[in-house]
């Protein structure tokens, strides 16, 4: 980790400071503060159990945190000052120069993708299987519908008004669809298609409700390398045309180190290291981690790099670590 | 020949009422897995509402009968809409979450609670409307031997089929329609991608109360009287209508009130009005033995 200020410290879409969520007595993520840049595809990674998703469902507001807060920024370069008297006036939401702020630990959970504009996707895939995939996408931006469609009997009764709205929300649609190839599939449903495009249809339904952050719960579980390929041209995308900043969990090394601005490297609920993909790649405690060696060993690897020695890793205690892990 | 055709009409008359209130109980439970047994008290209130708002134009003496059949329509319909909507805010929404029995026995002491409130509001005696709509089309007259469609029927048929053909169209063509059908699926799914489901399942009891209160009111004209007390049987045979179906499916929702509604009326007339309940419920189990999902249910499919 350096000390310099980072290109995600200077304007963070999302900034997530002290968070620590219990449940009972364990305590999943401990003090946690982290930035997410605007514009930047940002992954959070850790061994299994780190608390990456109870972190994903903090900001989403699956969970409320026990302790924390949680600031989604919408407009450049809003300051820390305007934040602190946001969260002083008790309000969940509010505007500020340049922008506003939403608090989304203080949000339930259909506001924050609603009016915050955080989407989410899981590791487990939700499509609405008995829904067409058009269908899932059209959900997905019923908030335009709704309102000009005067919640419903403008549109029971065909009004110009939201007739437009539904065109324009299928138009939306079909864009998605073509970057995702799954246009020809549109009239099927969802639950026909096969995995890597239930997959993409899942990114296409977030990016369908219009968000400023996107939470991708491992995006590239279970594709082949081919479609692996396919999400990071489809996720780079996401963040060049669309504007639109990425948080995803990952375990796939290759998916994260090639697309990644910035990774942040969770274990037992604590940030191990923040950086970018060669500092996170080179930190020893990432390599402990993942490798799973004891605490002193930790300390003597970081001891032998700050002596510069050259450091070998015993082949015997690694393998034991890891099996006693797995 | 001309019997049975006679008894179809009346048939399908009942069997209309029984489908319009059976979407109610249908759509309930696709939403929210629940079986609404206050819904056949909906009914009943909506009728109740109906007659209050009859005797109310004619005391201020609109006498016009369309525009009274329409004014009352809308009554009913908005009045009942209200009854709904407050019966899932303050019974069913807090225990949401809760345990799945709970619902369901709190639906069962709403019922109850429902049918005592009208009791001891409006009294337990029956009420009596005089015949409003009279007259009909005689479409065979042979020999003594008359058919006929009473212009109150027609109007029974008519106004379900065009509530079926707005209803088909707003569950499957509009956003609040596929809200719906989201949140029937998956909730928590809904609701990450900005669905207020609260909200959507509010208007899903509003939803069946209108059509319960169209219900009612087609009961108060076609039959003439009304107590407190028939929400239950009607309750339970819509409720029967809507399981016959495949519960959870609109179309079989229709289709079973239609099939309880000819299955009574053939039955007490080539049988006995005795056992027409009898055979109703028979007719149930049976097909419930041989397509344990209802005639257009989709099979089960266990939900995580």
């Amino acid at each position: 980790m350096s000390a310099t200020t980072s290109a995600w410290m200077l304007d963070p879409v999302l900034k997530v400071e002290h968070l620590t969520m219990r449940f009972g007595g364990l305590t999943a993520i401990d003090n946690l503060s982290f930035e997410v840049g605007r514009g930047h595809i940002t992954a959070l990674i850790g061994p299994n159990g780190a608390g990456k998703t109870t972190v994903f469902n903090c900001v989403t507001g699956f969970y409320k945190p026990t302790e924390g807060r949680i600031s989604l920024r919408r407009g450049r370069g809003i300051d820390d000052a305007a934040v602190e008297e946001l969260t002083k006036s008790g309000q969940q939401f509010g505007n500020v120069a340049n922008g506003s702020v939403y608090l989304l630990e203080r949000m339930p959970d259909f506001k924050i993708t609603e009016v915050a504009g955080v989407a989410r996707t899981f590791q487990n895939i939700r499509l609405f299987g008995g829904m067409t995939v058009l269908e899932n996408l059209l959900v997905a931006q019923h908030n335009r519908l709704m309102r000009a469609s005067g919640f419903t009997f403008a549109g029971l009764l065909g009004l110009p008004g939201y007739r437009r709205a539904a065109e324009a929300a299928k138009d939306n649609a079909i864009t998605w669809l073509k970057h995702t190839n799954l246009l020809d599939r549109a009239d099927d449903p969802a639950a026909d298609l096969p995995y890597g495009a239930q997959r993409r249809l899942e990114i296409a339904r977030a990016m369908c409700t219009g968000p400023a952050l996107l939470c991708l719960d491992e995006p590239a579980a279970g594709l082949n390398p081919r479609e692996s390929a396919e999400l990071n041209t489809l996720l780079r995308y996401i963040r060049d045309e669309h504007d639109v900043s990425v948080l995803l969990i990952e375990h796939d090394m290759g998916v994260v180190m090639e697309i990644s601005d910035h990774i942040i490297v969770l274990d037992y609920g604590k940030k191990i290291s923040d950086g970018t993909a060669a500092e996170v790649r080179n930190d020893p405690k990432v390599i402990a981690a993942y490798l799973g060696v004891d605490d002193e060993e930790v300390d003597a690897v970081e001891e032998d790099l700050a002596a510069g020695l050259p450091h070998a890793t015993s082949p015997s205690t690694t393998t034991q670590a890891q099996e006693s892990r797995s | 020949m001309e019997y049975f055709l006679q008894q179809l009409i009346n048939g399908i008359t009942l069997g209309s009422i029984y489908g319009l209130i059976a979407i109610g109980y249908t759509m309930v439970y696709g939403i929210i897995g629940m079986i609404n047994f206050a819904h056949g008290e909906i009914f009943m209130i909506g009728s109740f509402i109906a007659l209050t708002a009859f005797l109310a134009l004619a005391a201020l003496g609109i006498t016009f009968l369309p525009l009274v059949l329409l004014i009352i329509l809308i009554v009913a319909m908005v009045f009942t809409a209200l009854w709904g909507w407050s019966i899932e805010r303050v019974a069913y929404r807090p225990l949401r979450g809760s345990f799945r029995l709970a619902p369901l026995i709190t639906a069962i002491g709403m019922s109850i609670f429902l049918q005592n409130f009208v009791q001891v509001t409006q009294g337990a005696r029956v009420k009596p409307l005089p015949p409003q709509v009279t007259g009909g089309i005689t479409l065979i007259d042979q020999g003594g031997t008359v058919v006929q469609i009473s212009y109150m029927q027609l109007i029974i048929i008519a106004t379900t089929t065009v509530l079926m053909i707005g209803f088909s169209f707003l569950i499957s063509r509009t956003s609040l329609g596929r809200q719906q059908r989201a949140c029937e699926q998956d909730q928590k799914m809904a609701s990450l991608l900005g669905v207020n489901v609260d909200r959507t399942i509010s208007l899903t009891f509003v939803m069946g109360a209108c059509l319960a209160a169209v219900a009612g009111l087609m009961y108060l004209l076609y039959y003439g009287v009304i107590d407190f007390y028939i929400g239950f049987l009607a309750g339970v045979k819509a409720f029967t209508a809507a399981v016959l179906g495949g519960i959870g499916s609109l179309p079989g929702a229709m289709l079973g009130g239609l099939a309880i509604g000819l299955i009574e009326t053939f039955w007490s007339g080539y049988f006995s009005v005795e056992y027409k309940d009898v055979a109703a419920f028979s007719i149930l189990v049976i097909v419930l033995i041989f397509m344990p999902s209802g005639l257009l249910g989709r099979p089960e499919v266990e939900k995580v």
